[in-house]
């Protein structure tokens, strides 16, 4: 996957130099829109747990500790299943608490998925937690949540 | 759009019955937030990004995601998957506007 990653570090670097040179004013633009807070995410959580409490394990949430970019942070979920027809995961969202929304994806498994695991990529606009939550196909609902320190905050999103 | 959004899939040549690979995905797109501002004018620049990817194998879909604006830009998605006979994998992703972007591979089993 060079040539890929390779596309990937120019268009970043392009990225990286807007990022630069709106940093100064970014600081304003930000502040003066609304960022959702850990409250939404508790709610939007609560939403998809629909009564229930969510659990805690299951999950595993790989991000680095420390990005220096908050434009395109590495992000991997997986989560322990055995993915057969009667028994698998539905749903995976993912939501950062202090982003200005705080929906960063969804992914919808199905038995022919094989593993529930997912990589992808994600903006941070400053240090939060990112919250990950899985829906199983029998109902129950597993949580897990890290937090990603960010030296950069992403632009936007 | 008038760019056409290049795309990238990368996943095994061949794969066996039944075992899970992972399939690797990238897509030129630059994910406008909404959030960002023209320098010069003050204005927001509105938000088009690509907010749905469904992945389906001989016309059963397997794996989808729904992607917010805190996607990142050129948007790489990886998945895995199981095949039980060798056929086509595609993926289709749409943006704001509705306009889909697909590519496909084959997979052979065995």
């Amino acid at each position: 996957m060079s040539e890929t990653k390779q596309y990937v570090s120019i268009e970043m670097t392009r990225r990286n130099v807007l990022a630069g040179g709106a940093a100064a004013f970014m600081g304003l633009t930000l502040s003066g829109l609304a960022s959702a807070t850990p409250s939404d995410v508790a709610d939007l959580v609560a939403n998809i747990a629909a009564g229930q409490t969510p659990q805690s394990g299951k999950i595993v949430l790989d991000m680095p500790q420390i990005a220096e970019n908050g434009n395109t942070v590495p992000l991997s979920v997986s989560v322990e299943s055995p993915m057969t027809d009667t028994d698998y995961v539905k749903s995976l969202h993912v939501f950062a608490e202090d982003n200005p929304t705080p929906e960063v994806a969804s992914f919808h498994f199905t038995p022919m998925s094989g593993l529930a695991e997912v990589s992808t990529r994600m903006r941070m606009a400053k240090t939060q937690n990112i919250v990950a939550v899985a829906q199983m196909s029998d109902g129950s609902v597993f949580t897990e949540s890290v937090q990603v320190k960010v030296t950069i905050g992403g632009c936007g999103g | 759009m008038a760019k056409k959004a290049k795309a990238r899939i990368k996943a095994p040549k061949s794969v066996t019955v039944g075992e899970p690979f992972e399939v690797k995905t990238l897509i030129s797109h630059k994910m406008e937030s909404g959030q960002r501002k023209d320098k010069k004018t003050g204005e927001k620049i509105p938000r088009m990004i690509l907010n749905k990817f469904v992945a389906s194998y001989n016309d059963a879909q397997i794996f989808s995601a729904d992607w917010h604006p805190a996607v990142s830009a050129n948007p790489y998605m990886a998945f895995h998957m199981i095949a039980n006979e060798s056929g086509t994998l595609e993926l289709t992703w749409t943006d704001d506007e509705g306009e889909t972007f697909a590519k496909s591979k084959d997979i052979k089993v065995g």
